[in-house]
């Protein structure tokens, strides 16, 4: 039996120690705003935070996990947006939005790590998160917007 | 840019009946002889007035039936029913209904008449109009094609006001007051004395009544919402990860389900073993299905993880075997024998070529995937009664008669719920994967079954866009192209794609050369031959179908022919343009990129481009510098004319997602094949474009 402790709450699993975070979330716990697109850290779709720093949660397993995990329901909701989110509906990013949760939480973790970012601090964080769409013009707008909210503009 | 305020040529080209604003048009009336597929699922009091507007005490949900694949399509159609029916698009539910003939596609076909966009003459008109009899018969209904605005446009903007007008009815007899009295406002009728009765308050009474038949549509300068920008319905939920795709459903007792398919397409499994994925944690069942077999476990991860542990002995499919011999197939096929279309044969190209001085030039273009990011899923549900699907699809009629056939099951026992999709590109024109889920479901009946592809079998399952090989011969000098010779090889589409949906279709195959005979230059030798090869891997629909390498090959030969020639790109283009709508756009792009000629200084150039396709003149100029690291996209100018634009800020996002489309496949995507599979199994192997290189 295995405890994580995802967006606050505790959880107890009965998987095998191999067992990628991400199914743990999606089928076990039924947190599905973290997406599979490709199982092999190439698409950035199951991005979540553990204690804060950005992961590709289709090869963390579960035996191997250390820290509380916050997946996109986590970085706030419909009622209580994240700046993040805010920019991201204001600038209208999504298309199909199958990306976007993992695009989110890779712009909140490059903003704490990086509060001011220049156009190739975004190019160099956000370019392992894919999106099929072509949102990418619209992602960088948002990644300042967010930014200029997160300063307190 | 294209000017807004222009005609709504799209909806005009495919001959539309209404014209927009003004006119009293029988909606009901025109429409009866198509059940109201609402109806038959209402409680008393519940009030379906158009097969796309229900109104019960609860609230307001209006029926947008194409299906929403990133595109805004769920948007773009309540704004059409919200414009006429006073509602708030964000405060109603948004169904895409169960698939029913009422929502007939009459605009998808009509791509594939047999004229050129441009060609307004009256046979080319009523072709295009006639295109949609078809299409209503047999209620083809279909997302694709760039077809839902023009397919939509009247027909949505009538629901609303003829429901408008209904609840407006029942509400002057509830009141005693004469209709011309009564205004509405976001989702109420306002009485003569400045009460408001919401429309859930009038179901009931709106249900007693016969729809009111003629209504007049607003005109375009009364319209609050078409035109202006618009927050997308589904924006929220796709930054809060809360949107519901068909990956993420879940049931009571459901189980989860993946599939190893012979990555051979088409050819079957000649034996497997599945000694230890049965013996694997969390497995349930194994089933053997067509082409495959398929594991049923307790998670999704466990089901992949014994599906790989299968022993699965292939069979062989009847397609070559590696890339280098399908282009030796294609080159075989460059024959007259192969001939499927002339359709542009202008002046005497074979006259003016035989005087020699030529210039030849050869491109190829690769099979493509669609690999959108959500690997192909559904859930599917089997009891003897009936079957539920539930899966992200633009052809739920078709998956209805399929999933009947399969199961045994009346067509009427099917029940195809539609869910947002994660992006198609084309690839939802296909129900392979919909097809194993109910052959998996029907293997536990009473049991709902998640079936997801891993990326690795959807990368190898996918039916790509088929390689091609464009041979051109030409001649040009002293500031003229005198002739253009264009040959395309390659193998059917819809052949290939509608041949599995359906049939064949006779003829000659449009999309084979789309996007190149149908070009609006009037060159005085000018030839575009379409070849069809033999049939290889299965191919199928992929984002502009067959502009997609066709502009291509028309663009790289104009331009060689233009330098040649000795002229400017653009100045080329613009004398010998035909079409004025085009020459527009042509414009349009010059001015907006300040176009000054290719050549902006030893390390940086621009290249123009122009396409018509689906009914839309596009031109683009591409700005490129040398670097350290190899070529880089500066900038991208895109002028295009689409006539009617209903919400300008998705209309740039689908504009400027399109580049990136295009761009990120030609430098970074290709399928070749070895032993009848393709090589690249996953996303560092296709990448499409990434946030670096995308232009500004």
């Amino acid at each position: 039996m295995t405890q994580i402790r995802v967006n606050g709450s505790l959880h107890h699993i009965d998987v095998e120690d191999d067992m990628p975070l991400l199914w743990v979330l999606r089928d076990e716990l039924g947190i599905t705003g973290v997406k599979y697109g490709c199982g092999i850290a190439q698409c950035g779709a199951c991005t979540v935070l553990v204690d804060g720093i950005a992961m590709r949660s289709c090869q963390l397993a579960i035996g191997d996990l250390e820290g509380e995990i916050t997946t996109i329901e986590g970085l706030g909701n419909s009622d209580a947006l994240h700046p993040v989110q805010e920019a991201w509906i204001e600038e209208q990013v999504a298309q199909c939005g199958y990306c976007q949760s993992g695009q989110v939480i890779a712009a909140a973790a490059l903003l704490t790590e990086i509060p001011d970012p220049s156009d190739k601090d975004i190019a160099d964080y956000m370019s392992g998160n894919l999106c099929r769409c072509g949102t990418y013009p619209r992602i960088k707008a948002a990644v300042k917007r967010a930014a200029a909210k997160l300063k307190g503009v | 840019m294209a000017s807004i305020g222009k005609i709504a040529r799209r909806t005009f080209l495919i001959g539309s009946a209404a014209i927009a604003g003004g006119v009293a048009f029988g909606f009901y009336a025109a429409n009866r002889d198509l059940q109201n597929p609402l109806l038959a699922g209402l409680k008393p009091g519940e009030a379906a007035i158009t097969p796309f507007v229900k109104i019960t005490a609860d609230g307001i949900t209006l029926i947008t039936p194409r299906a929403d694949k990133g595109q805004g399509a769920y948007s773009l159609q309540a704004m059409l029913i919200a414009e006429e029916l006073d509602v708030d698009p964000q405060k109603v539910t948004l169904s895409p209904g169960e698939p029913a003939p009422a929502y007939f596609n009459g605009a998808v076909l009509a791509e594939a008449s047999p004229f050129a966009a441009y060609d307004e003459s009256w046979i080319a008109e009523r072709v295009r109009g006639l295109m949609a009899v078809p299409a209503k018969l047999v209620g083809l209904q279909m997302t694709g094609g760039s077809s839902t605005v023009p397919d939509m446009f009247d027909r949505l903007r009538e629901a609303g006001a003829v429901a408008r007008e209904t609840l407006k009815k029942a509400a002057s007899d509830i009141h005693q007051v004469p209709v011309d009295g009564l205004s509405t406002r976001d989702g109420a009728v306002i009485l003569p004395d400045g009460s408001s009765v919401p429309y859930t308050a009038l179901a009931d009474a709106a249900s007693r009544i016969e729809p009111v038949q003629e209504v007049t549509l607003r005109s375009s300068d009364e319209w609050r919402l078409i035109g202006k920008p618009f927050r997308r319905t589904d924006s929220v939920a796709k930054s809060t990860g809360t949107q519901t795709y068909g990956i993420d459903l879940s049931f009571d007792g459901m189980l989860y389900a993946t599939v190893k398919a012979n990555p051979g397409l088409g050819a079957r499994v000649l034996s497997f073993d599945a000694s230890v994925a049965e013996t694997m944690r969390g497995v349930k069942k194994i089933v053997a299905i067509e082409n495959g077999v398929a594991v049923i476990a307790d998670n999704t991860w466990r089901a992949f993880q014994a599906a790989d542990a299968l022993q699965i002995e292939w069979g062989t499919p009847d397609y070559p075997a590696h890339t280098q011999s399908m282009w030796e197939v294609l080159d075989a096929c460059h024959s007259d024998d192969f001939i499927d279309s002339r359709k542009r044969n202008d002046g005497d190209v074979e006259t003016v070529l035989a005087e020699g001085g030529l210039i030849e030039a050869e491109y190829r273009v690769p099979y493509l995937a669609h690999a959108p990011l959500e690997p192909m899923n559904a859930v599917a549900r089997f009891s003897d009664e009936r079957l539920d699907i539930w899966t992200g699809t633009q052809i739920p009629r078709f998956i209805q008669d399929h999933a009947a056939a399969l199961s045994g099951l009346p067509a009427d026992k099917v029940h195809v719920h539609n869910l947002p999709i994660g992006g198609s590109f084309g690839r939802r024109l296909e129900d392979t994967y919909v097809l194993q889920a109910v052959e998996i479901a029907m293997a536990v009946p009473e049991t709902p079954i998640k079936l997801t592809w891993s990326r690795e079998e959807d990368m190898a399952h996918d039916y790509p866009r088929p390689m091609a090989l464009a041979r051109a011969r030409g001649k040009a000098g002293n500031g003229a192209i005198d002739a253009f010779d264009l040959d395309i090889i390659s193998q059917s589409v819809a052949a290939s794609w509608f041949g599995r949906l359906w049939f064949a279709p006779p003829g000659p195959d449009v999309t084979l050369v789309a996007g190149a005979w149908d070009q609006p230059f009037a060159l005085p030798n000018y030839r575009v031959t379409g070849f069809r090869a033999i049939e290889m891997v299965p191919v199928s629909s992929w984002r502009s179908v067959g502009a997609s390498g066709n502009a291509f090959f028309h663009e790289c030969f104009m331009d060689e022919l233009i330098a040649e020639a000795g002229v400017d790109p653009l100045e080329a283009r613009l004398k010998l343009c035909s079409h004025d709508l085009s020459r527009n756009v042509l414009e349009a792009v010059g001015e907006l990129s300040d176009w000054n000629g290719p050549t902006i200084s030893k390390t940086r150039a621009r290249g123009l481009a122009f396409t018509l396709s689906f009914g839309v003149p596009v031109a683009e100029v591409v700005e490129i510098s040398v670097t350290d690291e190899g070529i880089r996209i500066d900038k991208v100018f895109v002028a295009c004319e689409v006539g009617r634009i209903v919400d300008p800020v998705n209309f740039e996002a689908q504009v400027t997602g399109s580049v990136i489309w295009g761009l990120g496949h030609a430098m970074n995507c290709e399928l070749t094949y070895e032993n009848h599979v393709p090589v690249q199994t996953n996303y560092d192997a296709y990448e499409g474009m990434r946030l670096y290189q995308a232009p500004d």
